[in-house]
């Protein structure tokens, strides 16, 4: 190497740097250290009042957590019925949709248009929108289920129903996931539709056969984004119903958030936020570990 | 990496024309239902009080109310609300595009030791949740004097903008000819100057849609804001609706009309950014 050549590459190794470097500080001073400080606070009674007074507490606030707190675990069944029943409706709705749009019609860009408006919107005023939508007597949604010929029922203010409204808040923003599935759906080459159409397969089989197991990977990923976002809903949940009624949509983080900011708890706070991370950690374990039974990569056949 | 322009995509997966019909109409349904709030959202907007929540549900107001816009606008200090939320957004929006950008430069295109390694950090925080960092955050930012002011929701984004928007930029990078940085650095350009020159106009819709996304994340953001601002003269827009939420909860028309006008932004810039966002999401996807 050249004395010139490596000059070259010095120089670029020092541009290199310095071009990360904003990231790294930020790594370092927002990322790594409140880590370790969280961690730290967990072990103790840290409270946002008279932080003085802290003491050690060892595990004992993870303790407390899970066998002393029956609002962990209420809220941790609240979020886990919410998780898995929008998860699943993103899944099969998403998909749905991302076939449809490849079917290629024309018109289909304001189409699109259309279904990701909802992605853009996302936040205190559409979760306002949904309030006056379930508002129970002469709400949209009500509504809309009594020229179906349903009774109407309680929505946001019901135990039973107010998941299961936030659910449907989420199936609307649907369109977002069905844009990762359209993405691996494009580069599926035509010609083995084609092959397939030949042998007789008809368009159903088509779909089981080959664009279902060609769009795995992306259902993967967009499976582990979904529950890691989904499991972190708040603001929605903080405007329209407050947790409520009584703690049937106590999500975890909305718990999480009062427990630092109305009860000033931050050490039993950070307990729950590592506790969040674990939870959300084995899960993805669980998908990775179970990943190389159905998803389908090209490169593995080689 | 082709340009897909705006255009339908002309499949060959629909195959007769009666699997076309009833995909066509499904479609059609859908979209219909997406949009169903929406204008649910403008019919309230316009009705008078009282016309709300009548019965059976009237679509088009008996009579219109236009005034409940300008009305909504003074029920709560609403531009004042709007102005906090553009003076946090457009720092946070060029901060995040310049940091990623910088950042995602280098995974992807330079050599250096450790670069590597620091890569698959930035995709590690993917899966770190917000809530793990937040409080030892804001015990920082309050160590530092910044609560009730907007640094602790501006200076973040000027240090890395988000993992997402580094891995985003940086596949996309890696789609430019290494060649035309070659060419640029023989004509005596540096670093600097080849990013500005050569790799932002070729990433353009890639970096339009970091933007789009980061303006229309940072205007809808809540939790933020409800952690750090308190004095409601600072109040940004979401804050300031959950405000009006709470005093006026039975002004719904006046309620839609405030948040229909908070909306329109992030609607009018993503409709100016559409082409390179559909070009963008079709490419990697995003889960916000």
């Amino acid at each position: 190497m050249s004395r010139r050549q490596l000059t070259a590459t010095t120089g670029e190794a020092v541009a290199a740097y310095g071009l990360v470097s904003p990231w790294v500080i930020g790594f370092v001073g927002l990322t790594v250290g409140p880590m370790i400080a969280s961690l730290v606070l967990s072990l103790t009674d840290y409270g946002l009042v008279n932080p003085e007074d802290a003491s050690w507490v060892g595990l004992g606030n993870y303790a407390e957590a899970l066998t002393d707190d029956p609002l962990v675990w209420q809220s941790l069944k609240v979020t886990a019925y919410y998780v898995v029943l929008s998860v699943v409706f993103e899944l099969v709705v998403g998909l749905a949709l991302a076939v449809l749009l490849n079917v290629g019609v024309r018109g289909v860009g304001v189409l699109r248009t259309i279904y990701y408006l909802p992605a853009v919107v996302s936040g205190v005023a559409v979760s306002l929108l949904w309030l006056l939508i379930f508002q129970p007597s002469s709400g949209l949604a009500n509504a809309v289920l009594g020229l179906l010929g349903f009774d109407g029922v309680g929505w946001v203010y019901s135990t039973t129903w107010v998941v299961p409204a936030f659910v449907l808040m989420s199936v609307w923003g649907v369109g977002r996931a069905a844009f990762i599935y359209l993405a691996i759906l494009q580069r599926i080459p035509t010609n083995l539709y084609e092959v397939a159409s030949v042998d007789g397969v008809g368009s159903f089989g088509r779909f089981l056969r080959i664009t279902l197991p060609l769009a795995t990977p992306a259902i993967f990923l967009n499976l582990v984004l979904a529950v890691i976002g989904k499991f972190q809903i708040f603001t929605e949940a903080f405007v329209i119903s407050e947790g409520g009624p009584g703690t049937s949509s106590l999500f975890f983080v909305l718990y999480l958030y009062r427990v630092a900011f109305r009860y000033f708890e931050v050490g039993y706070a950070s307990a729950l936020a590592w506790l969040l991370f674990a939870v959300l950690l084995a899960l993805t374990a669980v998908a990775f570990r179970t990943s190389r039974h159905w998803v389908y990569y090209e490169a593995d056949r080689q | 990496m082709r340009a897909r322009t705006w255009e339908p995509v002309v499949g060959p997966r629909a195959t007769g024309p009666w699997a076309r019909r009833a995909s066509i109409a499904l479609l059609v349904a859908g979209a219909v239902a997406v949009l169903v709030p929406f204008a649910w959202m403008v019919s309230t907007s316009l009705k008078p009080e009282a016309e709300v929540f009548r019965q059976p549900i009237q679509w088009v107001p008996r009579t219109t109310r236009p005034e409940n816009y300008a009305e909504a606008t003074t029920l709560i200090p609403f531009w004042r609300y709007f102005l906090n939320s553009l003076i946090v957004a457009i720092p946070v929006v060029i901060g995040t595009v310049m940091s990623a950008a910088a950042a995602a430069y280098a995974f992807a295109r330079m050599r250096a030791r450790g670069l590597r390694v620091l890569f698959a950090l930035v995709l590690a925080t993917l899966l770190l949740p917000g809530e793990v960092t937040l409080l030892p955050s804001f015990l920082l930012f309050r160590e530092l004097g910044w609560v009730g002011s907007y640094l602790p929701l501006i200076v973040p984004s000027l240090l890395g903008g988000g993992a997402f928007n580094i891995f985003l930029l940086r596949q996309f990078f890696r789609t430019i000819p290494l060649a035309h940085d070659e060419a640029a650095r023989l004509e005596g350009h540096g670093f600097a100057s080849i990013i500005l020159r050569v790799v932002v106009p070729q990433a353009w819709p890639a970096i339009a849609l970091v933007a789009t996304f980061t303006f229309v994340e940072t205007w809808n953001d809540f939790l933020g804001p409800l952690l750090y601002i308190s004095d409601q003269d600072r109040y940004t827009l979401p804050l300031g609706l959950n405000f009006f939420k709470d005093i006026y909860n039975t002004q719904w028309a006046h309620l839609m009309a405030a948040s229909l006008l908070a909306l329109l932004p992030c609607l009018l810039v993503f409709f100016a950014a559409q082409r390179a966002f559909t070009e963008g999401v079709v490419l990697t996807g995003r889960k916000g």
